[in-house]
């Protein structure tokens, strides 16, 4: 007999079963499986760690920082990091940088989170409609994605926030709708393989329409591999949008968006090598972490691995 | 980055080869033109529905009321979209892409100027990120999970999530303000410009072809530190592509069997797995080349370097839109180009296509 | 915290690595002049068309005027160039030019009074955005042939429709659209009626001390001396401008020693340069007001009480002292420093307690929400992010709209901001240049469009300063018309709703060889020929 409580070994047991009881229950038993290959992987652990830190820091923004991060003080500016009152030093109007870091995590969630929801959906939707439905549409949808892809997507980005309007949502916005077709091919290349497989001409026979089709049962088998590239991709997209801020038309001032805040910095970056500098960590890091925990999942998700 | 070009599913019935070799070539020029008009399409309704005044730009910001309107006609843009856009079609068929309102110049003499300068800084750096890029990547999947392994992923990493108009500055203060060791910014010191004649536009090139060694040594420390850092970039996708690639190799039946049969270790990792990821890599390397063509703006910034990616940004930026249909055009077509090689090649070396 | 090119320097003895030292020779030859510059806004050399800072560089050194100014004592004003002397009728409509004898072209040709005549027609007849600076004394295509005349080869009469201070019809002929073309080369490369336009928008046809060697656009551009330069061949034998956009690649290449003279350095990497042997810095007072405007189709705008109270809500000394530090200095009227009638009072400091009052009788105690519109440009960011955080001080909630510098035009131009931040620089050195966008205000309908007219562009209409611009305008005696300017700007200053809060001074970065180098103050162009080194 062991000390552990019987419902929590009972749930252990339970996930750990060869012999799942539903297919919720087999869902979830693989999912946990997964996540014990994923913990033995340290450095993606490591990025996991961080990025649960981020979190943790943006949901405690106001609590962690020691100075609003708005506030300007013109006789305290360009201050080198340690001096009173400023850890990581002072930007060009005197504010804190520690603090517009702290408040900039939540912006970097929010960037993240935007892409992550509308890219992958977008490239999802239009590759299982074209590799599911085949003939035309698929000629059709395929082309456009080509068309998507050859374009410069700096231009297409740039485009887009132009027409839009400069400003933290329409940057995201646009880099999304230039990051889907890299997805949609995957979703499609995916789906070509299941088309014909047994349980999807079940499920046919038993007189599921095409919509209900590829949302309930191809979507699904599709995602582990998107979740993947997404998570490769982000650290991109993180940058993406510092470019874009780097060119004025990111987030707009006073915000406090590290990329931004990089492109504030680059002018004093010969004498106040720290203005630049400190955002510039912030990014490196996240990124890091993006592409540590993408790696990790793909250990663990996309079996293939070489495939894409 | 984009995918892998994919193999389509083959075609039931049989054909005869030289059909089908026309029929393919047929499908894609249609493939080409069809993306290159939608390109053109895209571009130019993206050019109508900004918020910049391309009038503007032209007569600035004094200009009265009837020198606007002067502006406005000579643009053609009182006509209906529709046909300013068969307008623009017609013309680009004859290889005429206008003028560029920003620099006056007509944009293919603009392109002619800034694409081989960008063309040989993305070569460049392609060859440095593929020299670099593939024994890393090699090395990373033969000693998987060691230390070295974790090193290179972390090489790769960094350059993955470098700003890279951080690290740009930061090189140019480094190698040319202190140490001196690279030229500057701009592609050639001043004395040296306009010495060689102009051929392909790249300077490199150029020199080498008039024989005028020194030219070729000055440009060649003017490039070398621009170069490296887009070739980082590309090294580290590179060298990650090269590891999946070589994972998959290594763990696959054949290459067991080539161990049991007592090949050497060396033979079995160059001739058997590399041997058989080479096609997978010329995808790879040629998408990675096409990202740095149009992917190197704020290099091209920082660096003073007049490529193709600053001019249709800042074109962008001055609703210069003849300019930047023109640069979207060439680069697309590269691009275009880039792929259907890299599928062709996949297609006529790959067993399994065959 | 020591600076990270100690701690660079640092790491790179510590690094052993095997890239041979490529040194490049540092230094440029000895009648070169290499100058970085932004000169992406270039977009054609032809003098009656070009109207940008850049264009206007390179025309100033290429082309004569008939009067022009003297880089070694701007402060004279006007004189000889072309003409060596003039005369002006009793009705004061009339000017009358005596050509100075033996100029010759670049090409070899004379320089006469029918080229001027040639050169200052074309300019009216091809309506190009400048051509307001010539038209707006009454010459029209139509009217060219009888106005502006050249009676023999070396007089030239000019006919205004009405009379005009002389000084401001002089002034105005050292814009850049006054460049007198070589008639003779110029109708050689006429093409379809266009006078020209086409061939000299990439070629030059001057009698200036140099002639364009190349134009690269957005990367050099080349200027040669000119043998044939009346007043001697420039010690430079060769000019280049580079464009280069950032300050921090500039400050490198000036350290190094690859170009002379630096001139888009900022604040900071002044203070950098500053003492470092071989380098010096210059500071000379420019022409550009760095103002914010307030539309008055915004109801709580249109409020005086509003506007005072905004005036009180800027902190000019604090951003004059920090991030502005040495690049603008602190001027409230809308004529800078060194133009006739300009005047030196500031009466507005930040001042937070008296502003609240004037928005608490205006009914506005607890503040209110306004957007400001501001082009992409790291020092106007910075002023607008000060400004935002000293309105919010009284209340007042800013929401800054950030664009190119095309797309904030537009909305300006179109009347549809709350608060515009900007810049204006003026065309030509009158006092009326700003005073006729600032103060006057012809028409304030929607229909009118006159989009160059600031006053217009933020919907303000005041009929009395409208009249009191028109005045000044055609005053004859010089000293009565800069107190007129005086009166004005005292007025505008309380009734505008304008906050001018700068001026700018431009510092540049030169290697110390280099001496006399004239940026051309508030009035000109830069002057290259004088320069040696």
């Amino acid at each position: 007999m062991t000390m552990i409580p019987q419902p929590r070994q009972g749930l252990r047991a339970w996930l750990l079963t060869d012999t799942p009881t539903s297919r919720t229950h087999a869902r979830l038993s693989a999912l946990y499986q997964s996540w014990l290959s994923f913990r033995g992987n340290q450095m993606a652990m490591f990025g996991l760690g961080i990025l649960v830190f981020l979190v943790f820091v943006a949901a405690f923004a106001p609590l962690l920082a020691p100075h609003d991060p708005f506030t300007q003080n013109l006789l305290a500016r360009l201050r080198p990091p340690g001096s009173a009152g400023y850890l990581l030093g002072s930007d060009s109007l005197g504010r804190d940088i520690l603090s517009r870091l702290i408040y900039g995590s939540r912006i970097t969630l929010y960037i993240v989170t935007l892409v992550a929801i509308v890219a992958p959906v977008v490239g999802l939707f239009v590759g299982t409609v074209a590799g599911y439905t085949g003939g035309w549409v698929d000629i059709v949808l395929m082309r456009i994605t080509d068309i998507f892809l050859a374009f410069p997507r700096l231009v297409l980005a740039l485009a887009f926030v132009a027409a839009l309007g400069a400003g933290i949502e329409n940057a995201v916005l646009a880099i999304s709708l230039t990051a889907w077709p890299p997805y949609a091919r995957i979703a499609r290349a995916e789906t070509l393989t299941m088309r014909n497989s047994d349980f999807i001409h079940a499920v046919r026979l038993q007189g599921a329409g095409p919509l209900r089709i590829i949302i309930r049962h191809i979507w699904p088998l599709c995602i582990s591999s998107l979740v993947v590239r997404v998570t490769l991709d982000m650290a991109g997209i993180i940058l993406a949008a510092a470019g874009l801020g780097f060119l004025g038309l990111g987030a707009q001032p006073p915000t406090p968006e590290w990329g931004a805040m990089i492109s504030d910095g680059r002018r004093f970056i010969l004498d106040h090598w720290w203005v630049a500098t400190m955002p510039g960590l912030a990014i490196f890091t996240v990124s890091l972490a993006f592409n540590l925990l993408g790696d990790g999942l793909r250990d663990v998700l996309d079996p293939k691995e070489g495939s894409q | 980055m984009a995918g892998i070009a994919e193999i389509r599913p083959k075609e039931g019935r049989r054909k005869s080869p030289f059909r089908a070799a026309l029929e393919k070539a047929a499908k894609t020029i249609v493939t080409v033109v069809v993306t290159m008009l939608g390109l053109l399409f895209i571009t130019f309704f993206i050019g109508r529905v900004m918020p910049v005044d391309p009038v503007l730009s032209i007569v600035g910001e004094r200009a009265s009321k009837e020198v606007y309107e002067a502006a406005y006609k000579a643009l053609g843009l009182d006509q209906p979209l529709i046909v300013q856009f068969f307008l623009y079609i017609r013309d680009v068929v004859q290889g005429n892409f206008g003028i560029s309102l920003r620099t006056g110049f007509p944009v293919a003499d603009d392109i002619r100027r800034v694409f081989p300068a960008t063309m040989e800084l993305a070569t460049l750096g392609t060859i440095f990120g593929v020299l670099l890029g593939v024994p890393l990547g090699v090395l990373a999947a033969v000693k998987r999970g060691t230390w070295i392994d974790q090193i290179a992923r972390v090489i790769a990493l960094i350059g993955y999530s470098m700003p890279v108009f951080w690290l740009g500055l930061i090189g140019l203060l480094l190698f040319y303000g202190i140490l001196g060791w690279v030229g500057g910014p701009g592609r050639l010191d001043i004395f040296f410009q306009d010495e060689v004649p102009q051929v392909t536009g790249m300077i490199l090139i150029d020199s080498l072809l008039d024989g005028n060694l020194e030219v070729f040594r000055n440009a060649l420390t003017h490039i070398i530190l621009p170069a490296s850092l887009l070739g980082y970039y590309s090294l580290a996708y590179i060298s990650r592509m090269t590891r999946s690639f070589m994972l998959e190799q290594l763990n696959s039946e054949y290459i067991i069997t080539a161990r049991v049969k007592g090949l050497s270790e060396r033979a079995v990792i160059w001739q058997h797995a590399f041997g058989n990821i080479k096609v997978q890599l010329i995808t790879v390397i040629a998408l990675s080349y096409a990202g740095l063509l149009e992917g190197s703006v704020l290099t091209e910034i920082i660096f003073a370097w007049p490529g193709i990616g600053s001019y249709i940004t800042t074109s962008l930026l001055s609703a210069d839109m003849n300019a930047v249909m023109g640069g979207t055009v060439v680069v697309g077509l590269v691009f275009v180009l880039l792929n259907i090689l890299a599928e062709l090649l996949y297609q006529f070396f790959d067993p399994r296509a065959k | 915290m020591k600076p990270i090119r100690h701690m660079l320097f640092g790491a790179a003895v510590a690094v052993v690595t095997g890239l041979t030292g490529l040194t490049a020779i540092a230094a440029t030859p000895p009648n070169m002049l290499v100058i970085a510059n932004r000169i992406d806004d270039i977009t054609t050399l032809d003098p009656a068309q070009s109207f940008e800072f850049a264009g206007g560089d390179v025309s100033h050194n290429i082309y004569n005027k008939l009067v022009n100014f003297d880089p070694a004592n701007l402060d004279a004003g006007y004189g000889p160039d072309l003409a060596e002397s003039w005369t002006v009728s009793k009705d004061g409509r009339t000017i009358t030019f005596k050509m100075r004898p033996g100029v010759k072209f670049a090409s070899g040709n004379p320089v006469t009074a029918k080229d001027a005549e040639y050169s200052l027609r074309r300019a009216v007849i091809l309506k190009k955005t400048p051509s307001f600076i010539l038209t707006q004394f009454g010459f029209t295509p139509e009217n060219v042939k009888d106005t502006i005349v050249a009676t023999d080869d070396m007089t030239l009469r000019i006919t205004t429709d009405k009379r005009y201070a002389t000084s401001f019809v002089l002034n105005s002929m050292t814009a850049t659209i006054g460049g007198i073309v070589d008639s003779k080369v110029v109708k050689a490369h006429a093409v379809n009626g266009d006078m020209g336009n086409e061939w000299l928008r990439t070629h030059t046809a001057g009698s200036g001390p140099y002639v364009l060697g190349s134009w690269k656009p957005n990367e050099s551009i080349t200027l040669v001396a000119n043998p044939n330069y009346y007043g001697g061949a420039p010690a430079m034998k060769k000019v280049v401008v580079r464009h280069i956009q950032e300050s921090s690649t500039q400050r490198l290449l000036l350290e190094r020693g690859d170009i002379d003279v630096a001139r888009n350095l900022n604040p900071e990497d002044i203070a950098g340069i500053r003492g470092k042997p071989g380098l010096a810095v210059d500071s000379e007072l420019r022409g550009r007001i760095m103002y914010i405007a307030f539309n008055q189709k915004n109801k709580i705008l249109a409020n005086p009480k509003v506007q005072e109270a905004l005036k009180y809500l800027i902190d000019y000394k604090g951003m004059q002292d920090s991030f502005l530090k040495g690049q603008y200095v602190i001027h409230q009227s809308f004529l800078p420093a060194t133009f006739l009638g300009a005047i030196s009072d500031n009466p507005y400091s930040l001042n937070i307690e008296k502003a609240k009052k004037l928005l608490a009788e205006a009914g506005y105690a607890k503040g209110f929400s306004v957007g400001i519109i501001v082009r992409e440009a790291q020092e106007r960011l910075e002023m607008a992010q000060s400004i935002q955080n000293t309105f919010a001080k009284a209340g007042i909630t800013v929401k800054l709209t950030v664009g190119t510098g095309k797309q904030i035009l537009g909305i300006y131009r179109a009347r549809k901001h709350d608060i515009y931040l900007g810049a204006w620089g003026p065309d030509y050195p009158d006092p009326n240049t700003n005073a006729s966008t600032f103060a006057w205000n012809g028409d304030n309908s929607d229909a009118a469009g006159l989009t160059g007219v600031l006053a217009w562009r933020n919907s303000w209409d005041n009929p009395k300063i409208t009249k009191e611009t028109e005045a000044a305008m055609i005053e004859g005696d010089r000293a009565k018309r800069a107190k007129m300017y005086e009166a004005t700007q005292r007025e505008f200053q309380k009734v505008a709703p304008f906050a001018i809060m700068f001026q700018k001074i431009e510092q540049t970065g030169r290697s110390d060889k280099v001496k006399h180098l004239s940026l051309g103050g508030a009035i000109t162009a830069v002057s290259y020929w004088p320069v040696t080194k």
